[in-house]
Formats: C-alpha cells, sequence, structure tokens
C-alpha cells in the first residue's frame, strides 16, 4: 500500500511536472533556471578566481587609500561610486587595474580638460598611490590586471620574436601609430599618440584595455606572447640596429625629409652660393697701387 | 712649315704665352691646338651673382645622382619575383616580399657602403628637383625668360617635369609599402581619366594593378628612358646659355650688349669646380648623418597595409595635397563613373599650374608687344604684375603642399584634420588673391623707396639743427653707379589704344585680339611709379638733399 501510494506520489509530481511541461511559461522558467544556475557558478567561480588574482596583495588599508584618492581626485568626473557621469567620465566599474595603472601612470588621468583627447603628461601619482586607485577600482568589478614584468618584458635576443612583431605592428598598428609608432592624426582632433617613449608595460596595457580610441586586443584577439613580440619590435626599433642610416628626423617619412631638404640644406646651399658668388679674383694691390700711381684716382671709387 | 719661318712664328708664340702658360699646357697646345678651337668656348665670360648659381646645383646634383645610381643598379633586382627574406635585417626574416624590395633591403644591410649609396642617391634626388624649381623661380621674378630665351625656359620647365616623374619612379621602384601605396594612387588617377582610363592603366601595369610587370618597366623607364633624356636636355640647355650669353644685373658698365664678368677658364672653372665638390660633400655628409626613407620599416607592399603618415616626397606632395582636399565629388553618366574627386585634383589642377607656367614667357610678350632682346635682369619690384602672379602661383602651391601634410600638421600642432582641410579649401582660392595683392602693393612700394632715394639720397640719420631752430635730416646723395643701377629699367607703359574711330570715322585697325591685349595690358601695366620730368630737372639741378 505504502509502496504504491509511494509510487503514487512520485508519479503525481512526475505527472505533475509533465502535464505542465506545455504550459506557455515553462520555457521561461527553464531559461530561468539555467541562467540562474550560470550566473551561480560564474559568480562562485570566475569573480572568486579574478577577485582572488586582482585583490591578491589588496589590503583594506590599500583599498581605503584608494577609495579616498579617487574620491579627491576622480570622483567629480567618474561619479562617488565610480559610476560614471553622463558627458563628463565613464563608468569605471569593471575596467579593471590595467586601466587604471595605464590612464594614471602615464598622466592621461586626471585629465586636466575636456577635449577631443585626453593626452599624457608627466604622472601626477606616485606608482604607490596608482596602485592603491587600482586596487580600489578593481575591488568595484572584475576586469583585466596589471600584468606581471614577465608577461610584457620582450626578449629582444630572440629575433623569431621581433620579426613577428614586426608583422603584427605593421599590419595592426601602424596605419594609425605610422611606421614605428611616432603616432598619426585621427578624425576631429583625436590623433594615435607617439609610442617612441612609452614603456613596455604601458603599451601592454594599452592593448590590454584599448584605451581612448585604441581598439581592445584582449587575450582572446592577440595571445600575450603577440603583445610582446610587438613590444620586442617597437624596442629594437629604438636601437641602432634597429634604426640605421642617422638622424630619423621624427620618423613621420617623407614630410620631414622634405622639410628639412628645403630649410636647412637649401639654406646652406645658398650660404655656399652667396660665399662663391662673392669671391673673386681681384686685382693684385701691386696693380692697384700701380694705377693709383699712374692716373691719380681712387682705385675703389667704382664712378 | 717650311724651315725658314717655323723658328720665327714658334719664338712669337712663346714670347706671347712665356708669362701665361706652364710648360705642360704650352707643350699639348703646341701639338693639339686646342686653344685655338676652344677658344671662344673657354673664354666665355660670365658674370658673378650667388643666384646665378641655383642651376648648378641641380647640375651636380644631378651628376651625384647619376654615379650613385650606377653603383644602385649593381645591386638592385626589378623583379617582382616573391621570395622570402633571410638577410642581415632579422625584423623581416620569413616575411614574403618581391624581389625588388629584397634586393633593396640587400642593399642597405649587406652591401658594403650600399646604405650611404642608397641615401646619396635619395637626398641628391630632393636637392636636384629643389633645386630645378629655385632655379626656376629665379629665372621667371627676373624676367630672365624673354627673348632670345624662352625656348631654353621650355628646355628648363620640361626638365622640371621629367625630374618630378624620374623622382617618382625612383620612389616607387623598391616596392615598398610607401612606393606600392604611391602607385595604387597613381594607378587610381589613370584610372580616373575618361574612357581611356581603364585601358591605359591595363597597358601600363600589364594587366590589374600591380601585376607583375610594372617594377620592370619602371626599372627602364627610371635608369634609362628619362635619365637618357635629362641629359639630352641638359646638354642643350647648357649650349643654348654659352650660344646666348648669361644675364646680368643692370650697373655700370653693364648693357645689354656685353657681359661683365669672368672669363668661364680658368675663373668659372675653378668656382664651379669647386661648387661641384663642396656639393658632393654636403650630400654625402647628409647622406651619412641623416636617414632618408627606411625602407625595412615600412615593410614590403601588400595591398591590405597602409601606414599613418604615408606621404610621397616633397616633390609630389602638392598634387597629394590636391587630392586630400577634394570634395568627393562623382558624376555616373549611364553607368559610367566619371571621378571628379580624382581628375580635378589630380590631373586638371596640375594641368594648369604647369601649363601657365610654360607658357608664360609667350603670354608676357604678348601683352607687352616686346620682341627686343632682353639681357639685363629685371629687379622683382620693378615688375610688380609680373611678381605678384609668381608669388600667386607660389601661394597656390604652397597650400596644396601643405594640405599633402595635414595629418602631421593636425598631430603636432594639436589641430583636427578636418578643420585644417576645411581650412586649405578656402586658402587655396583666397590665399592666392590676398598673395598677389600684398606683393604688388610691397613691390610698388619698394620702386616709391627706391625712386626717394633716387631723388633725395640716403637718408643718413645724422639731424641737424639750423639757426632758427628747424630740425631736418641730412640725406646723402647716391653714387652714380647706384643711381644707375635703381634708375637701368625702363617702365612698362599700359597699351593705349586711342579713339575707335580716327578724325576721319575711319575704325582703329585691330579686331578684338588687340582689344583683348590692351585689356590685359592696362590689368598688368596700370600701376607704375616713375620719375617724371620734373623730378628728373630736379635730379639734374642737383638739389640731391633737403
Amino acid at each position: 500500500m505504502t509502496r504504491t501510494s509511494g509510487i503514487g506520489k512520485e508519479s503525481s509530481v512526475v505527472n505533475t511536472l509533465s502535464a505542465r511541461r506545455r504550459h506557455p511559461l515553462a520555457a521561461f522558467v527553464v531559461l530561468f533556471l539555467a541562467l540562474g544556475l550560470i550566473g551561480a557558478t560564474y559568480a562562485t567561480l570566475g569573480s572568486a578566481k579574478a577577485k582572488a588574482a586582482s585583490s591578491a596583495a589588496a589590503t583594506p588599508e590599500q583599498l581605503a587609500e584608494g577609495q579616498k584618492l579617487f574620491q579627491s581626485a576622480c570622483s567629480s568626473c567618474h561619479g562617488l561610486q565610480a559610476q560614471g557621469v553622463q558627458g563628463s567620465g565613464p563608468s569605471l566599474i569593471g575596467v579593471g587595474a590595467a586601466a587604471v595603472d595605464f590612464q594614471v601612470g602615464t598622466g592621461r588621468m586626471p585629465a586636466m580638460q575636456i577635449g577631443p583627447q585626453v593626452q599624457a603628461k608627466p604622472p601626477v601619482y606616485t606608482q604607490e598611490q596608482i596602485d592603491a586607485m587600482a586596487a580600489y577600482i578593481s575591488s568595484l568589478g572584475a576586469g583585466p590586471d596589471v600584468p606581471a614584468a614577465d608577461v610584457y618584458t620582450p626578449d629582444l635576443s630572440d629575433q623569431g620574436s621581433v620579426a613577428n612583431g614586426g608583422v603584427l605592428f605593421r599590419s595592426n598598428c601602424s596605419q594609425c601609430h605610422n611606421i614605428v609608432g611616432a603616432g598619426g592624426a585621427l578624425t576631429d582632433g583625436k590623433f594615435a599618440p607617439p609610442l617612441r617613449q612609452t614603456s613596455e608595460k604601458h603599451i601592454y596595457e594599452a592593448m590590454l584595455t584599448g584605451p581612448q580610441n585604441m581598439p581592445i586586443f584582449g587575450n582572446s584577439v592577440m595571445s600575450p606572447q603577440n603583445k610582446r613580440d610587438i613590444i620586442a619590435y617597437l624596442m629594437h626599433s629604438r636601437t641602432e640596429a634597429g634604426s640605421p642610416g642617422g638622424l630619423d628626423l621624427g620618423s613621420i617619412g617623407p614630410v620631414s625629409e622634405g622639410l628639412f631638404v628645403w630649410t636647412i640644406v637649401l639654406g646652406l646651399l645658398i650660404v655656399i652660393a652667396c660665399w662663391i658668388g662673392a669671391h673673386t679674383t681681384k686685382a693684385s694691390r701691386a696693380r692697384v697701387a700701380h694705377f693709383e700711381a699712374t692716373t691719380g684716382k681712387d682705385a675703389t671709387n667704382n664712378e | 712649315m717650311s724651315a725658314t719661318t717655323a723658328p720665327l712664328t714658334g719664338d712669337k708664340d712663346n714670347e706671347a704665352t712665356e708669362t701665361k702658360t706652364d710648360p705642360v699646357s704650352r707643350w699639348a697646345d703646341e701639338r693639339l691646338g686646342l686653344y685655338k678651337g676652344t677658344k671662344s668656348l673657354i673664354r666665355k665670360v660670365f658674370p658673378d651673382h650667388w643666384s646665378f648659381l641655383l642651376g648648378e646645383i641641380a647640375l651636380f646634383s644631378f651628376i651625384l645622382i647619376l654615379l650613385s645610381g650606377v653603383f644602385l643598379t649593381l645591386w638592385f633586382k626589378p623583379s617582382m619575383t616573391e621570395v622570402e627574406y633571410h638577410g642581415s635585417y632579422y625584423p623581416l626574416n620569413g616575411v614574403s616580399m618581391s624581389e625588388a624590395f629584397a634586393s633593396t633591403l640587400n642593399i642597405s644591410f649587406d652591401v658594403r657602403a650600399g646604405l650611404l649609396m642608397r641615401q646619396v642617391h635619395h637626398w641628391a634626388a630632393l636637392i636636384f628637383i629643389m633645386a630645378i624649381m629655385v632655379h626656376s623661380l629665379r629665372i621667371f621674378f627676373t624676367g630672365a625668360f624673354r627673348k632670345p630665351r624662352e625656348i631654353n625656359w621650355l628646355i628648363g620647365f620640361t626638365l622640371m617635369i621629367l625630374g618630378l616623374l624620374e623622382g617618382f619612379a625612383g620612389y616607387s621602384l623598391p616596392d615598398d609599402l610607401l612606393s606600392g601605396t604611391g602607385l595604387r594612387i597613381a594607378s587610381g588617377v589613370v584610372l580616373a581619366i575618361p574612357i581611356v582610363g581603364t585601358y591605359l592603366s591595363y597597358f601600363l601595369f600589364g594587366g590589374d594593378f600591380p601585376g607583375h610587370d610594372f617594377i620592370p618597366r619602371l626599372f627602364t623607364i627610371h635608369v634609362l628612358l628619362v635619365p637618357a633624356l635629362i641629359v639630352g636636355l641638359v646638354t642643350a640647355h647648357l649650349i643654348l646659355v654659352f650660344v646666348q650669353k648669361h644675364t646680368q644685373w643692370a650697373g655700370p658698365g653693364k648693357t645689354n650688349e656685353n657681359v661683365v664678368g669672368l672669363p668661364f677658364m680658368p675663373v668659372y672653372m675653378a668656382k664651379a669646380g669647386g661648387f661641384m665638390f663642396v656639393i658632393f660633400g654636403v650630400v654625402f655628409l647628409l647622406a651619412g648623418l641623416v636617414q632618408i626613407n627606411p625602407i625595412w620599416v615600412y615593410g614590403p607592399y601588400t595591398p591590405d597595409q597602409i601606414s599613418a603618415g604615408s606621404q610621397p616626397d616633397w616633390y609630389i606632395g602638392f598634387l597629394e595635397g590636391s587630392l586630400r582636399m577634394m570634395p568627393n565629388w562623382e558624376w555616373n553618366l549611364w553607368g559610367h563613373t566619371i571621378s571628379f574627386n580624382v581628375l580635378i585634383p589630380s590631373l586638371v589642377v596640375p594641368g594648369i599650374l604647369f601649363t601657365g607656367y610654360a607658357l608664360w614667357p609667350f603670354f608676357e610678350q604678348w601683352v607687352t608687344g616686346d620682341k627686343r632682346e632682353h639681357h639685363i635682369l629685371d629687379r622683382p619690384r620693378n615688375r610688380p604684375t609680373r611678381t605678384a602672379i609668381g608669388v600667386a602661383g607660389i601661394t597656390f602651391y604652397g597650400v596644396l603642399w601643405l594640405g599633402g601634410g595635414n595629418d602631421l600638421i593636425a598631430t603636432h600642432f594639436h589641430l583636427s584634420v578636418e578643420a585644417l582641410t576645411w581650412t586649405f579649401r578656402v586658402l587655396v582660392f583666397v590665399g592666392p588673391v590676398i598673395a598677389f595683392w600684398c606683393t604688388k602693393r610691397i613691390a610698388l612700394g619698394l620702386q616709391r623707396r627706391d625712386k626717394d632715394k633716387i631723388l633725395h639720397g640716403r637718408e643718413t640719420g645724422i639731424i641737424k639743427v639750423s639757426l632758427d631752430g628747424e630740425f631736418s635730416e641730412v640725406h646723402e646723395p647716391l653714387s652714380a653707379g647706384e643711381r644707375y643701377r635703381l634708375t637701368a629699367h625702363e617702365v612698362q607703359k599700359p597699351l593705349e589704344l586711342g579713339p575707335a574711330t580716327d578724325e576721319n570715322g575711319v575704325p582703329r585697325p585691330g579686331g578684338r585680339g588687340l582689344r583683348l591685349r590692351a585689356k590685359a595690358s592696362k590689368a598688368m601695366f596700370s600701376d607704375h611709379v616713375e620719375t617724371t620730368v620734373e623730378e628728373y630737372k630736379e635730379l639734374e639741378a642737383g638739389h640731391g638733399h633737403h
């Protein structure tokens, strides 16, 4: 009895579910449960992992310091909770520590004014302060973390790495940044900044986070090794071996060569021409003296 | 020669030449008789002025281009065969490229002095075309193109165009990214020519762009055809300079019938020879110290790549600018596209600019009706309208030229490319007008200053107080030579047609052409500064200061 009733109970639940499986809302319920399951898994596993990585070194003091710095230096544009302010600054939730390290480390942030593009300038904060801000921003939402030195430091002795970096640079970067990263113009006063002085870490972070107008070259699009190769190529191009032939005139191509030839070279050649034109054979002193003695005229008087 | 007369003539010759000639020359001349045959040539007199040396800069840099070019041909392979690079420049290792590009890398990195020679060749080319243009402008502004030198003007003009072509061909040969980008634009320009464009492009490239034929063809044009034409025309250019004698600046003793200066041999031989070696020195110094066209960073041409700051060499820059500032206009008529956006900036604009420049001497002669020979140069201020038109032309060219570098101007001066493009679009029309007006005013002002100097002398800056307490500045009269120099030019007056019918009612001869000429003459010569009869009398009376 009990057994049959048990079976009956069980089958009644199954039956109920089975009977409702064609209910109009059934699909939504399944979808909701599935999404909830995925979200829960991601929240417990993925986010924990990311948080563990990003705030591994973040101490409570650092977070407090970061929050204090953020509120005094950044919140006027990005909002007190870094949620962003319409028209002045984007939300920083989820941009990650790498973006903070790049923007503040290159002096772009805090911005001095809102313009077509925020310009790099000498950084305002020390690296410790930047790290604190990065830790604080990172604690608000997961994003790309500041890469470790071995991730961005290229191996210049690896010729294959430099060559691969060259290929990648010419097909992905040079259309905006010019042939060896001298920079170039974009629309409406925006520009791709020069890369000639930028540090390896900042180049890597820029590729990772895509600041301002730059596309993001995330790790799924461009592997860390490829990013490192591009840095290797750029660092090689700064060396004597990568840029033979003398002064590079800013490495901006034929325009600076033309400017140079029309100013310095033409100026020099005209000075030489004037010198040659002005120096000619002159009558010897003896002849001039003889002329003046015999004619009684002043030889220097043209009249 | 008989035994009796020989010693006599021999002694006479020896007497005459003893103090002048060294034994070696005398020995050679007695046997070859070179001096007699070439006397008129080597004793040819040339006047001294720095601006007469600008053409020599072009000539000597061209010699250097020829010499360094021969060196480069020994290693350059004009082939579009695809190869994989494995050479000294390891950042390009394993990259597939044309043999032309690979051999240029080889010249740059593996041939001894190869990079130096490449840089000599390229710098000398930039200097060559610059010197041609500066020289040509000197001729224009001083009126040295007037009769009998119109043909030589045209030869010089042709040399300038050939220089542009030769330079562009050389820029395109290494088959690097810049070369290919430039050629792609050139092919686009050819394609934009209505009706025949497509056929012409297929004919030039041997099929679709880029194809495999173009680099070898361009090589032949660059090392054989155009250089041969340039050498031939340079020779003709120089022969005409010898035949027609050199122009000179007005001055005491310098007339339209003579040339005051020093003989070609030995003085100008030494000066020009010295100048040649100085220019060689400057170019080698430049090539040794300053990098030019680093093809290794541009990499081989592939149609899917482009770099920011892709520009032609400076002499094509004005075409680049005119293309960059042109609005995107095109018509589609019965399935055929007429690309005004390419046609106007790259064919019509340079066509008008160059045709106008080439034909200017003939136009000016038609307006003035002056068929006399001119060997005395004009001071630019004394021909205000010509000078103003020249400066307007330079301004037009200059705005186009700036337009070619709009992206670099934008990044270096923190401006917006769009704003710059619009600025140039306006300036290309307004700039020449402003330049014309300003130049003409400045020229007339300078003429008035000259006149003031002639009539009242030079201001000495010495202030005198008379017994009455009146202050006056002492003017020092000009020397006669200086006065002559400032007054040697004639004042060109506008053509007066007179009444349409004379007192008998007979219509004036000459039709529409004459009326047009009178109009042009009025526009060109109405504004002039001249010394009036009264002023001349005052001058003659000796009141040189007041």
